[in-house]
């Protein structure tokens, strides 16, 4: 199966996507914004389709469309980004225009179905260099604000007390999570960036209360379930996406079906 | 020896409302202060301006003889409001971890003396145990407790506690006025906790700082809970009634502190204790 260059693609942004997507959506999971996580990449899709009816590549509509409503939903956080029915209108919103603008878009259903759904096995080389670069810097500004992100998440009262600059700390993790649910969106689709952003650290947090063990086995159950997907649906012909959604579901289900264990000890990895 | 927490006919307003108006008093070092009053009389935002989230709008306040600023470091505070996210499998330890330097940039890092003092704060008040539980897993009071231990890391020289008791049966409340006042006898830390019932307070606190009203009014139980001093914070005839030890202000022939207890149950903002 490595023997075909668009299975190596795959496999390398696949593993790229997984890994922001991992770590990205465990504090997605952990601030309880999952919804925002969705609304924002149907709000990309509108993103993708302008891009595609002005000649652009659908990525960069995506991303320009998911960073500016991320911002917007961060800086108006205490009114909005935690309603979900607000939520709900302006993605569903989105979707409607997404479809208008697919509406004048000439390749209409194959590229419908790609954004939609993601379209990992066409990926190219230079989209994986893309992907590499933007996955790194997710990462590198999640790593910058990652201390008070966590304590504002946790203790949202006291962290203002300690002069956390709340406003630009949720606003700038919003703006994260439009690059990752970009990024998510080139592998699984818009519809389906849930599984590889909310499965996988939603069980990791079943499993396991420490940070660090947290973020790394989130990122690792997300690799596992992006490469044995597309692994999947080489041997079966079964759509990629389809099988890294079955896998995230499983994984999710398995873990919440493990009896909670919890470490006695409170100097075991941190 | 300058005071503590120093208002100077300081004025508070938040949200366009007058919450003290022209306010003096002085806290001394090291003193334990019993904050009283009924709902929405501005505890909360009293502490909120000690802290330096409100400045005043007139007067000044002043902590260890400045103007406090945000992210003094010492301040110990327990919030009253403590958003628990519900199905937080967050571990004690790493709360707690979150919280120690949190305003700074960067990825979190607990280093061995972080560590060290985490646990020996926890044992301080007698949680140790809580370092490896997910939060998710904690009873109200243990939680209550971890809640404490981190507003005593750091050696904070001011405590403020902001009804540290809801959620607490009675016996944990003693327990937790018990700890309280034995580490800052300790470590001389001035401790000001806001409460909804006098009594328990009392064998504890050295004075108690009453608000009502736009007022406030500090001194010993003696000189502000009584007849005259309340009417006038509650705005309403109030009978104080010594008995057995015991003090009950009431109103009307009820106990002004039960009555508040009910409100307070029905607009609890607490999303952290279960029921
Ligand atoms: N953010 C706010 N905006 C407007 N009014 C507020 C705000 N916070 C508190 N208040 C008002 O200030 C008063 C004092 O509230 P608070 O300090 O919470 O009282 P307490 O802690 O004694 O119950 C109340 O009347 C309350 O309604
Ligand atoms: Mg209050």
């Amino acid at each position: 199966m490595f023997a075909y260059e668009f299975m190596t693609n795959a496999f390398a942004a696949a593993g790229i996507v997984a890994v922001v997507s991992g770590v990205v959506g465990y504090f997605l999971v952990m601030r309880g914004q999952t919804f925002a996580g969705h609304a924002l990449s149907h709000i990309g899709f509108a993103g993708a389709t302008g891009a595609g009816l002005i000649g652009l590549a659908p990525l960069w509509g995506l991303l320009g469309f998911t960073l500016a409503a991320g911002i917007v939903m961060g800086a108006l956080s205490d009114r909005i980004s935690n309603r979900d029915i607000a939520i709900g209108i302006v993605l569903s919103l989105a979707l409607g225009f997404g479809l208008l603008f697919l509406h004048y878009y000439t390749s209409f259903a194959t590229q419908a179905t790609a954004l939609l759904f993601g379209n990992v096995l066409a990926v190219d080389r230079g989209m994986i260099a893309t992907l590499a670069v933007l996955g790194a810097i997710t990462i590198a500004a999640l790593a910058a604000i990652m201390r008070p992100l966590i304590f504002a998440t946790l203790q949202p009262e006291l962290a203002e007390a300690k002069g956390v600059p709340m406003r630009f700390i949720s606003t700038a993790f919003l703006a994260i999570v439009a690059l990752a649910v970009s990024e998510c969106a080139q592998i699984v689709g818009v519809l389906l960036v849930f599984t590889l952003m909310v499965g996988p650290p939603a069980a990791a947090q079943r499993v396991t209360t420490g940070l660090w063990s947290g973020l790394i086995l989130s990122a690792a159950l997300a690799l596992a379930e992006a490469w044995f997907g597309i692994a999947i649906a080489y041997y079966t012909d079964w759509p990629v996406s389809f099988c890294i959604a079955m896998l995230s579901a499983v994984g999710y289900f398995v873990c919440l079906s493990l009896p909670q264990r919890h470490l006695s000890r409170a100097h075991s990895s941190t | 020896m300058t005071a503590v927490v120093e208002l100077d006919h300081a004025t508070i307003k938040i949200g366009g409302r007058t919450v003290l108006a022209d306010a003096s008093f002085a806290i001394k070092h090291g003193e334990f202060i019993g904050v009283l009053g009924p709902n929405g009389a501005g505890k909360t935002t009293l502490m909120r301006s000690i802290l330096g989230l409100l400045p005043p709008s007139a007067g000044s306040l002043r902590v260890f003889g400045h103007t406090p600023r945000c992210g003094d470091r010492t301040i110990g505070y327990l919030p009253q409001l403590r958003t628990v996210l519900p199905d937080l499998r967050v571990r004690g330890l790493d709360f707690i971890g979150a919280s120690l330097h949190g305003e700074r940039w960067g990825v979190p890092h607990l280093s061995h003396h972080d560590r060290h003092m985490i646990e020996q704060t926890l044992a301080a008040v007698g949680a140790r145990e809580l370092a490896g539980r997910p939060l998710s897993q904690m009873s109200g009071g243990e939680r209550q407790r971890l809640l404490l231990a981190q507003a005593l890391i750091g050696n904070p020289k001011l405590l403020l506690l902001d009804e540290p008791l809801i959620s607490l049966d009675a016996r944990h409340q003693e327990v937790a006025i018990e700890v309280v006042r034995r580490v800052c006898r300790e470590r001389g830390i001035t401790v000001l906790f806001s409460a909804h019932e006098l009594n328990q307070l009392l064998p504890a606190i050295d004075r108690v700082l009453y608000l009502g009203n736009g007022q406030a009014v500090l001194g010993t139980v003696d000189e502000v809970v009584t007849a005259p001093v309340l009417s006038r914070l509650y705005r309403t005839e109030i009978e104080v009634i010594r008995a057995g030890g015991h003090i009950f202000v009431m109103s009307h022939g009820s106990d002004v502190e039960r009555a508040d207890d009910h409100v307070h149950e029905h607009g609890d903002h607490d999303h952290g204790h279960h029921h």
